[in-house]
């Protein structure tokens, strides 16, 4: 059965779920549950996460489940990489992207390589919760978006879900993973509702989404950055030109015969990735699809990108930071002059 | 904790000899060219990895470092297949893709030498609460240099470690120096033991030379944490025979002093010495085992020479588990 739930929401019901699964998924993090040792509190948490994605679990699973930690990122992270090598499947919240350069060791060269280094003895299941995104005035060092940087270390997948129904599944879809896969959740997008299935389900990791299909121009988008294209395929729509819209999903390893496929049908290419500029997802795909479909290319990919720049803190400056239809609207108009001449 | 009878005398004699075989052997050949890369050997500090070991199972953990062949050694890793491992084979511990900084062996309870300094802490703690949330009574010990005290994890490590009452000793080999830096320079405290006391758990330094001294000293913390009375820093006063990595000038050792008598101090005389006189071994029996060890080694080594390259299609294998 289906019904209405928010992108929050989503997120904890897959948690919850795993947890029902299977007794060997555990949540750590800072106040993932809040109050640890406070009397009065016993099993109920005091915050549920800083945003509220964890409310609720500890009541449900207890204190040795839902474990609250200290502010030690590198020490939570890598107990997290040591307890999925040995047995466990943790999903570890990093309350903010941005705090990644505390524990990067743990993932970088320590859970990422394991594997391999080991000649393929150790299996390490192990999902990171993580937010990011800019749009909620939180600044230089808690809005950036880095899973591009995550996603070109080998042994580790990225995802990044737009939409409830993709959130809960792709959650699911982590846990049951025997690998390291970063589960990136833009804070803005927590309120956004829609209509998701009360049962367990997954959602492909690695499988990109056709949201709106088209012929003239493709725009592929990363997060949030498809509620950006939608809009800009809508008044697109009303001069004639049929874009197609595809959801990234997963960062790491990403799709390329979904989109290699679109761009030999539509011949133009936009790609909106809200990192920044340079050495990111966008300018990896670009150069992907320029190596692979060349020949089938009607003009330059366009790459949509942040600044390079941190995140400025003023409301007007942030905006101006974060990629808008306007600005995709510019270059598309650029892009398909031809068609609309036509 | 058990105590020292004839039979882990003689594990502990014959560990101890492999693993000061193993690493002579090694530092032979590497000299020669045949072992690529870099290694950093455990002679001299034998009495730390097979006195604490001798007190664990498969089924109880270790993290290790870069000097991490002895550990391996003493948490029953396969010679044949270390020795291979370091010399890049396909039959090696790793198929030959870790090399002797990422030496490791899950199915015997060794969690990876570590390539990077401090790298274990956080692994160990993860290991632990793996334990003690599987309500088992296995321990881990998290091996670690008087350098690594220094790391972030250090800290960040043995507090989670304290807090959540965890089963892992933290049993820190101080040889005195981190690379050609002496702990003297790097350590605001004098001892690594005496920073437990920021943690309210026990810590104590032992002379890392003295088998029967760091057998007792790790049995008993072992036992605690078994109990789930939490963990324990050991502190091991060692020295390494060798430099940091093989090519190492050593220059900062000293001449004469302190410092040389403990560099002249050798662990498994000593320990030859104490176990014939306390009747825990005959004299035979240590000559019998000194000569098999020679002899595994030099097996391993032939294992490991006659072992195939990996093929080139590992390259792209077990980065992703399926």
């Amino acid at each position: 059965m289906t019904r209405k739930i928010t992108f929050m929401k989503a997120i904890n019901e897959a948690m919850d779920q795993s947890m029902e699964r299977d007794e060997r998924v555990i949540l750590l993090g800072e106040d993932v549950a809040g109050g640890a040792t406070i009397e009065h509190l016993g099993n109920e948490g005091a915050w549920g996460g800083v945003f509220g994605v964890t409310k609720g679990l500890v009541e449900k699973y207890g204190r040795e489940r839902v474990i609250d930690t200290p502010i030690s990122e590198m020490g939570y992270m890598g107990a997290a990489v040591g307890a999925a090598a040995t047995g466990l499947r943790p999903v570890p919240e990093l309350m903010f992207n941005d705090f990644i350069g505390f524990c990067f060791d743990t993932l970088l060269a320590q859970g990422s390589k394991m594997r391999y280094m080991f000649g393929g003895k150790a299996k390490i299941p192990l999902t990171v919760r993580t937010c990011h995104g800019a749009g909620a005035s939180a600044a230089a060092q808690h809005s950036g978006s880095y899973y591009g940087l995550l996603g070109s270390i080998p042994g580790i997948k990225v995802v990044v879900p737009s939409n409830p129904y993709d959130a809960k599944g792709l959650l699911n879809a982590a846990i049951e993973d025997d690998n390291i896969v970063m589960f990136f959740e833009d804070k803005t997008l927590y309120g956004i509702k829609e209509e998701v299935p009360e049962e367990y389900y997954t959602v492909e990791i690695g499988k990109a989404k056709v949201k709106k299909a088209g012929s003239d121009l493709t725009i592929v988008t990363i997060g949030k950055m498809l509620y950006v294209a939608l809009e800009v395929a809508e008044k697109l729509e009303a001069d004639g030109v049929d874009v197609e819209v595809i959801d990234l999903v997963t960062v790491a390893p990403w799709d390329q015969e979904t989109i290699i496929n679109s761009v030999k049908k539509t011949g133009r290419l936009i790609i909106i990735d809200e990192a920044n500029p340079h050495n990111n997802t966008a300018t990896d795909i670009s150069s992907v699809v320029a190596d692979k479909a060349f020949d089938y290319l009607d003009g330059p990919i366009k790459c949509i990108c942040a600044p390079n720049t941190p995140v400025p803190f003023a409301s007007n400056l942030e905006q101006l930071y974060i990629p808008n239809a306007d600005k995709v609207f510019d270059l598309a108009d650029e892009l398909i002059a031809d068609l609309k001449k036509s | 904790m058990q105590n020292l009878d004839m039979k882990k005398a003689a594990w502990i004699y014959e560990k101890m000899n492999d693993i000061r075989n193993f690493e002579d052997e090694v530092h032979r050949i590497f000299t020669s060219g045949e072992i690529p890369g870099f290694v950093h050997l455990y002679a001299g500090e034998e009495a730390v990895a097979t006195g604490v070991c001798a007190h664990l199972t498969d089924a109880d953990y270790i993290t290790s470092t870069h000097r991490g062949h002895g550990h391996c050694i003493a948490k029953g890793c396969d010679l044949n297949g270390m020795m291979a491992e370091i010399y890049g084979k396909e039959t090696g511990l790793c198929k030959g893709k870790g090399g002797s900084m990422h030496i490791a062996d899950i199915d015997k309870g060794m969690l990876g030498a570590n390539g990077m300094v401090g790298g274990g802490f956080p692994i160990a703690v993860g290991a632990g609460l793996r334990n003690k949330y599987l309500k088992t009574d296995n321990v881990v010990v998290c091996f670690f240099g008087d350098g690594a005290a220094n790391e972030g994890t250090f800290h960040e490590g043995i507090n989670l470690a304290a807090i959540w009452k965890l089963p892992v000793i933290f049993v820190c080999e101080n040889n005195l120096f981190a690379e050609a830096t002496p702990q003297s320079y790097s350590s605001a405290s004098k001892t690594i033991a005496q920073r437990s006391l920021a943690y309210d758990i026990p810590g104590i330094s032992v002379d890392g030379m003295d088998l029967m001294e760091v057998y007792k000293t790790a049995g008993e913390a072992i036992d605690r944490a078994r109990k789930g009375e939490g963990p324990t820093i050991i502190e091991c006063l060692t020295y390494r025979k060798y430099g940091h990595f093989e090519g190492d000038e050593q220059k900062y050792k000293a001449k004469e002093g302190p410092e040389k008598e403990r560099a002249d101090l050798d662990c498994i005389q000593l320990f030859r010495k104490e176990a014939i006189a306390l009747k825990l071994l005959t004299k035979e029996q240590a000559d019998e085992i000194e000569a098999n060890s020679v002899k595994a080694i030099a097996k391993a080594i032939q294992f490991a020479q006659g072992s195939p390259i990996p093929r080139p299609e590992a390259l792209y294998e077990d980065v992703y588990a399926d």
